[in-house]
């Protein structure tokens, strides 16, 4: 009798919860889905890998399943924490085989599609997944959860790259803003280098890093519309032109083609250079650093436009599950809250990670960390990258060319034309 | 002395087998293949379980690597159940279309030639290098056993772990060869940034790697060299470099073919250290045979079929070499 009770209690308090989320985003019934009658009743195990750094982010997950577990005290949730760049092949062996993969897995944006297209993802339109909120999510992450006419995963977090600029070596060098624009970039980088001494820029050698260029000049890689590659387009051109005139002019330090990344963040760190690219996973290591004790130091500004326009790839990851799960119910019930606007506001405020949802940067707790306040309005220079399962092997061709055009082996021209040649040997029928 | 021992006993074991041939046509087949069951079913059943396994281990996945590099399969249109989705198997058959493709490309042909020229570099500095350092240690000196230890400390740390120690000296910003540079007044050199220090620089991590394993095999070698020899060669008036050429590497020349063509398999197929330390980068210059098929294989949607054709024809490639290696030692009178 009396857990009758509990369970009725926490039924509605599950309820009140659903349509204030209805609420907050724009006012849709809580949904009437074909679930078992009484969610908390569900039990079973479920293993969920997550790809967060373990040190810094995995704690809060952790709480965040302690919670579920409290709320659900049927199922037990296993948490395997997987390093990012390994989850991706370790999901596809272990999905193919059918043994060893976790009911849900933490997707990056461009695996969702892939995984989808190979058939690993279990569809989750009408399950209790979806809390039916979806005009409250953020539109680029939503994009990257349908493939085919299907939802096949729910975003978690987003982000986008920015500006991220040390405010006292810009000071120093006689700017108080951030450069907006492309050619303000290489002013403000050469105006550094004049007056302090260190590099203005640093350069991360990633084809995810170059998207930005690409993106301020109106270029992109593929049009997936008409089936068209059309990275050799004069605009690109001119957006690899603009990187190597930072790289040759000096603005930009001669990059590190090996350890490209861990170079440019130690380099700003410790006051060796002013200015990097970056996204908001990359602040709680930045406020590590000798340079940033100080939190304000650190200043963070939309990515420069282009010609065009200021724009950045989107990024993120989103939750999904596994087709072969064994206990899909507890699985949708874990995906469900995981992604609720009170998990999230959680993450949120703790780790400075951006939600993909509107309604959770209005939470007093999220409004209150810094970071995610700055990034709010970087979101909307997001661009949605192509949501296709071919999608991660768009990179290593660029990754290539960004690499062969800053050790000056290629000309922007002999560059854009070389990728486009091996994008052709990937899609084979396109134009 | 072992030599001529093997050529006796094999001799006696082919009159045997010559012997067991003869009766074996006088009686008929049948009561040959019994009379062989009875007379060995022992070794048969020992042999059993080790021929069952590797079945399993090596014959299993190699004829099903050949099987499917004849397809077009790749991970989309492989047969799969997972959960409630089945998905039967789409793929076909497409003869020899995939080798085509590989050895009309650009790619393979250019990859080969970096990896003959990895492969040259990197063994004939080990056994250069492992040798001398043998000779070095074969003599009577103070500390030899603390300078042996010291000298196959590399041999005993993981590959990965070395692999992950030269990257960090190698880095053109905080790394201690560009910090050593800088000390002396140089500027520094972005040691995997440009295609052809990035080469050397891997060489040099896998020579590093590699010798002491070549100077312990010699070093067993050269104790096998008998000091008579050296002693009438120095009464009959040879000098140290006669010595070294007439009886030196004459009296090496068992343990030098084997730990050469062990050296040249283990180099070619070298994957963790070019992985490891350049990534096969910059763009994909350092790039070998292996690592290049890898990256084909598990890069986005995994192409089974390409990247099995890819590891047989580097298979082939070490059979054919291994087959020429044996015969050139043949013609030099090695029974081998």
């Amino acid at each position: 009798m009396r857990r009758a009770f509990q369970a009725a209690t926490i039924v509605a308090a599950l309820a009140l919860a659903v349509s204030a989320c209805g609420g907050g985003g724009g006012g849709e019934a809580a949904p009437a889905q074909s679930a078992p009658a009484d969610p908390s009743k569900i039990t079973g195990q479920i293993t969920w890998w997550d790809t967060t750094r373990p040190d810094s982010e995995g704690p809060t997950f952790q709480a965040l399943i302690k919670e579920f577990q409290a709320k659900y005290p049927g199922i037990k949730v296993n948490y395997v924490n997987v390093p990012f760049d390994q989850a991706q092949n370790q999901f596809q062996t272990a999905a193919q085989a059918g043994t060893g993969a976790p009911d849900v897995i933490r997707a990056e944006v461009a695996w969702t599609p892939q995984f989808a297209s190979l058939g690993y993802l279990q569809p989750l339109d009408g399950t209790r997944a979806l809390d039916g909120t979806e005009s409250d999510f953020l539109p680029g992450p939503l994009s990257s959860t349908k493939y085919n006419g299907k939802t096949w995963a729910v975003p978690q977090v987003t982000d986008s790259l920015a500006l991220i600029y040390n405010k006292r070596l810009l000071k120093e060098a006689g700017h108080e803003e951030p450069p907006k624009t492309m050619a303000e970039l290489k002013q403000v980088a050469l105006d550094v280098k004049d007056k302090t001494g260190v590099p203005g820029l640093s350069l991360n050698v990633d084809s995810y890093f170059l998207l930005p260029f690409i993106y301020g000049e109106g270029g992109d890689l593929l049009d997936v519309r008409s089936k068209k590659i059309v990275i050799d387009s004069p605009a690109n051109v001119k957006a690899m032109a603009t990187v190597s005139d930072l790289v040759t002019s000096g603005a930009a330090a001669k990059p590190a083609i090996t350890d490209s990344y861990v170079n440019a963040m130690t380099a700003i760190k410790e006051g060796k250079t002013a200015m990097i690219f970056n996204g908001p996973w990359a602040l709680s290591e930045l406020y590590q650093g000798a340079e940033f004790k100080d939190k304000d130091n650190l200043g963070i500004a939309p990515v420069p436009a282009g010609s065009v326009k200021a724009g950045a790839p989107t990024g993120g990851h989103n939750l999904a599950i596994y087709a072969g799960s064994k206990n899909l119910d507890a699985s949708y019930e874990f995906v469900r809250f995981m992604t609720s606007k009170e998990a999230m506001a959680k993450m949120s405020a703790e780790l400075g990670l951006l939600p993909p949802r509107a309604s959770v940067f209005e939470d007093p707790a999220v409004k209150a960390n810094k970071d995610v306040t700055v990034f709010k309005p970087i979101m909307d220079t997001a661009v949605p990258r192509p949501w296709i399962p071919e999608g991660g092997q768009l990179f290593q061709p660029l990754l290539e060319g960004y690499q062969a055009l800053v050790g000056g082996k290629e000309t922007p021209e002999q560059m854009v034309k070389n990728v486009d040649q091996r994008y052709r040997g990937i899609f084979k029928d396109w134009s | 002395m072992s030599i001529s021992t093997g050529r006796v006993s094999s001799t006696a074991r082919g009159r045997a087998a010559g012997d067991a041939h003869a009766r074996g046509h006088r009686r008929g087949e049948p009561g040959r293949v019994r009379r062989a069951i009875r007379a060995h079913w022992y070794a048969w059943a020992m042999v059993a379980p080790v021929v069952v396994v590797m079945c399993a281990l090596v014959g299993w996945p190699l004829a099903r690597g050949i099987f499917l590099s004849l397809t077009d399969a790749t991970e989309a249109n492989i047969g799969r159940t997972i959960g409630v989705n089945v998905i039967p198997a789409s793929y076909e058959f497409v003869g020899l279309e995939n080798y085509a493709g590989i050895l009309t490309s650009g790619v393979f042909w250019a990859k080969l030639t970096w990896t003959a020229v990895w492969t040259v570099a990197c063994v004939a500095l080990h056994y250069g290098l492992g040798l001398g350092l043998a000779m070095l240690l074969n003599r009577r000196l103070r500390f030899r056993s603390v300078y042996r230890v010291l000298l196959i400390l590399p041999w005993a740390i993981p590959a990965f772990v070395a692999a992950f120690i030269w990257r960090y000296l190698y880095n053109s910003d905080y790394g201690v060869f560009n910090a050593m540079l800088g000390a002396v007044g140089l500027g520094p050199v972005g040691w995997l940034d440009d295609p052809t220090t990035a080469r050397i620089a891997v060489i040099a991590v896998n020579v590093w790697l590699g010798v002491p394993f070549m100077m312990v095999a010699l070093l067993g070698g050269l104790q096998g060299i008998s000091r008579e020899l050296y002693e009438a060669a120095e009464v009959d008036g040879a000098g140290p470099g006669q010595r070294f050429r007439h009886i030196t590497l004459p009296g090496l020349r068992a343990v030098s073919s084997t730990v050469i063509l062990l050296g040249t398999i283990w180099t070619f197929n070298m994957f963790p250290v070019i992985f490891l330390v350049t990534g096969g980068g910059p763009g994909s210059e350092t790039e070998i045979l292996v690592t290049y098929a890898f990256r084909e294989a598990f890069t986005g949607v995994r192409n089974y079929s390409g990247s099995a054709a890819w590891g047989l024809i580097i298979l082939g490639l070490l059979v054919l070499l291994a087959l020429g290696y044996r015969r050139a030692l043949r013609r030099q009178g090695e029974v081998w």
